[in-house]
């Protein structure tokens, strides 16, 4: 009961970090604080739930196949989201409109 | 109304949005992205039948290395194939309408047929439960796909093995027999770097893992083969190993190795009476050896197809 009761507070707790994020990714002005808002909104986030969901994992080696799942989660997030800022510095400084400004 | 109901119905309504956003975008990267999307949810709701093999395979393959295809065709088209931004004329309406009719009309056939199903309809769920004992193996997806009906299962990866011949025949004569994919830039210190080196540790593992699991829980060759391949072409973007020239004798061995073992052991149970039969007592052993064989086919396929056509020298 009260580990149903965690769960349900941990897992609210990540949607709301997720729906932060997705309004991040959808108001944000450019590329880099759209990827802020994504990036740490979405590993917490899933952090959250999937801490949820440990508490309601069967066994040990359950709840440790949840948190891999996390930890990949967050080194491909953290890889993508810094070869995806990199590509649009790029594209920024060779864009004349930019260089200009 | 049970939650279980509420989220099915809410999963059926996402994937039909997310389908017609997906046919209606003007933009194609914004289609195949939305695509992919449309993979992952059908890979839930594979999940909520309780299909898993089925889910693994589509989140692997039909969301992740069909969308990546794409997104590589789109690459190279290079904007080429977007459609002209020049108003919405009679002809690209109907472009649309009679794709989007067809579909509508097949999808109405379907709702048909499976509501006019008899509801108590076993399939041939009762025949393989009986005869699974002797398969070799416990999960009944795997009995099926490497036993009851290996030549599905075998024209599968010969038909992957001439989607890429058909890739590499497009490349140009001086090219030929050359390494396949853009050069890559990874910076050797960089993020991408130490994730290329990160994964394969934990990537193999995962593999590894799928493909000793199919024999009595969901998973199998397709989906280790994918992931194989997946952590390979992580660790070529990385910069961590090259990509191969597509002339190597290695490279061509590993891609007909698992066909080949397919093959090679369907024509010992020829000689046994039974072509791609089993011999008793050792099927799970035949199955595991072909089974491994074609992981590493289907990943290094997978692989290839992603990378493209050969285009720079070794």
């Amino acid at each position: 009961m009260i580990l149903d009761i965690a769960t349900l507070v941990l897992a609210s707790a990540g949607v709301v970090f997720f729906i932060a994020g997705t309004l991040g990714l959808l108001r944000f002005p450019d590329v880099y604080a759209r990827l802020h808002a994504l990036t740490k909104a979405d590993n917490l986030g899933l952090g959250l739930i999937a801490l949820g969901l440990v508490l309601q994992a069967g066994n040990v080696w359950q709840a440790l196949k949840i948190v891999l799942v996390w930890l990949l989660a967050i080194f491909a997030a953290a890889t993508v989201s810094q070869l995806i800022a990199r590509s649009a510095l790029v594209q920024r400084s060779s864009s004349p409109a930019a260089r200009d400004s | 109304m049970t939650a279980a109901l509420v989220f099915d119905l809410s999963l059926c309504l996402l994937i039909a949005a997310v389908a017609l956003a997906a046919v209606l975008a003007d933009d194609l990267f914004t289609a195949i992205v939305l695509f992919i999307v449309y993979g992952l949810l059908a890979a839930i709701a594979w999940v909520r039948l309780d299909a898993i093999d089925v889910a693994l395979a589509e989140a692997a393959i039909g969301a992740g290395l069909t969308g990546l295809l794409l997104v590589g065709a789109a690459a190279r088209l290079g904007g080429r194939g977007a459609p002209p931004a020049a108003g919405r004329t009679p002809w690209r309406l109907l472009g649309k309408a009679a794709p989007a009719a067809l579909c509508v009309a097949a999808a109405a056939a379907l709702v048909v047929l499976v509501l006019a199903l008899p509801d108590d309809a076993p399939g041939l769920r009762p025949l393989v439960a009986e005869t699974i004992a002797a398969s070799g193996v416990t999960n009944p997806v795997t009995a099926v796909l490497l036993n009851f009906r290996g030549y599905d299962t075998l024209l599968e990866t010969i038909v992957l093995a001439v989607a890429l011949v058909g890739v590499w025949s497009l490349t140009p004569d001086r090219d030929w027999g050359s390494v396949p994919g853009a050069r890559q830039h990874a910076r050797p210190d960089g993020v991408l770097a130490t994730f290329g080196r990160l994964l394969p540790a934990l990537g193999l593992l995962v593999a590894a893992h799928l493909l000793w699991a199919g024999a009595d829980a969901p998973g199998g060759a397709f989906q280790a083969g994918t992931v194989l391949a997946a952590v390979w072409l992580v660790v070529v973007m990385a910069g961590v190993l090259p990509a191969p020239a597509t002339a190597d004798t290695r490279v061509r061995l590993l891609l007909v190795a698992g066909p080949a073992a397919f093959l090679g052991f369907g024509a010992v149970g020829a000689a046994g009476g039974v072509f791609l039969g089993h011999p008793a007592g050792a099927a799970k052993a035949t199955i595991l050896a072909i089974e491994t064989a074609l992981t590493l086919s289907i990943a290094a396929t997978l692989g290839l197809l992603v990378l493209g056509v050969p285009r720079r020298p070794a």
